[in-house]
């Protein structure tokens, strides 16, 4: 049945206030969740003060500050740190985004990071994506096609290539993935709204031939249906992508091909 | 315990080649309850104050019975069709889940059908 209970380690405690540096005048609080499975103690909200005239302007760059200079045990994933891979996706200030291009500024009050909701959590900011990556290779995210390819390339149109803009974008972040309620409660089954984006770029892909597979494999009460339109995805996508319309586009192919 | 791998899992037991008749039967149906839940409001707006045989008087017309047995119908339908996303959404279980599917189709066509045998019943009188 439903349950109304929370699962272990739900409960968030009251953490850590560290010291605030010597000299500081623009200070910011950061609230920030840390929890390490195996230390056997529930998760807890550890509160900084950074001073902002000594922080670059975006969120990653005070987590970068705070374990340079204040508590180097803070985990979390970061790489390229302009928005390209993906990495430094939380949930900061209720809405899941990547740290890297979420402006200090453009945040009201303390600033809330935890890691994306609804994954097992491996370290403070850091999720186990292990799930969704296996649900992305089960779409199989590759060209497919029997003619054999021809001695340069695969050929595609202005108009053909133009299909895929607002697909090929998508850096694999998993905002958008972690914050359908849908996702939530049937991520299991339900492939989630940054899976489906991929598939449909294979689908609207003119040089691809396995259209039909790719439409058998997703036509499915739970992997494509479980989607209500709720339209998080594309709510919280950073990079402004739309995975509802993607999905959209996926369900009225499976109905047009009935008609 | 649950050592299996994490693509066995995505994996499941499948894609059911199926799904894409429920989504358009709900949508169907919905689009269809849009003018008979106007023509619904519209006719119960009129008929208020209305005393039994005026009531059956206009229920025993061809057209108010069919309107009204297709309201009935078609909204038990989709009810039928939501109900079922709702229990499949959030209950997880092996006993529940299917029983409270194969519960909520028989009450909800029993409703149906008792609906429209009412709308027969007064419309056929005096």
């Amino acid at each position: 049945m439903v349950e109304f209970n929370l699962p272990p380690n739900s409960r968030i405690k009251e953490g850590k206030t560290w010291p605030v540096a010597a000299g500081a005048k623009r200070l910011k609080r950061f609230k920030i969740y840390r929890y390490d499975p195996e230390a056997g103690e529930n998760p807890r909200l550890d509160t900084f003060d950074i001073d902002l005239d000594a922080c670059g302007p975006m969120v990653l760059d005070a987590l970068i500050k705070i374990k340079n200079e204040i508590d180097p045990t803070l985990t979390f994933r970061r790489s390229c740190r302009e928005g390209v891979c993906g990495s430094c996706a939380f949930n900061i200030d209720g809405t899941n985004t990547l740290a890297c291009i979420k402006a200090i500024d453009d945040i009201n009050g303390d600033v809330r990071i935890y890691p994306l909701p609804h994954l097992p959590v491996v370290k403070d900011l850091v999720c186990d994506l292990s799930v969704p990556y296996a649900q992305l290779r089960l779409i199989q995210p590759w060209l497919q096609a029997d003619t054999p390819p021809p001695a340069r390339e695969r050929l595609q149109s202005p108009e053909e290539r133009e299909k895929l803009d607002g697909l090929w974008e998508c850096i694999l972040c998993f905002c958008c993935q972690t914050s359908c309620p849908s996702y939530w409660w049937n991520g299991d089954r339900y492939l989630g709204p940054a899976i489906l984006l991929q598939a449909y770029r294979w689908i609207a892909d003119s040089r691809d031939e396995a259209t039909g597979e790719r439409l058998d494999a997703l036509n499915d009460p739970f992997r494509v249906f479980r989607c209500h339109t709720i339209m998080n995805c594309t709510s919280t996508c950073p990079k402004h992508l739309n995975p509802g319309k993607a999905i959209a586009e996926i369900k009225y192919l499976l109905a047009r091909r009935t008609m | 315990m649950e050592l299996r791998s994490s693509l066995g899992r995505a994996r499941g037991l499948g894609s059911a080649k199926e799904g894409v008749g429920h989504w358009w039967a709900q949508r169907l149906s919905a689009i269809a309850l849009v003018p008979l839940s106007i023509w619904f409001v519209i006719a119960a707006v009129s008929l208020s104050g209305a005393d039994y045989a005026a009531f059956q008087a206009w229920m025993s017309v061809f057209g108010n019975a069919l309107l009204m047995i297709l309201t009935v119908v078609v909204l038990f339908y989709h009810a039928t069709l939501g109900m079922q996303v709702v229990i499949e959404d959030y209950v997880h279980h092996p006993f529940w889940t299917p029983a409270l599917l194969i519960g909520v189709r028989f009450v909800l066509y029993a409703l149906a059908a008792s609906s429209v045998l009412a709308v027969v019943l007064v419309s056929m009188e005096g």
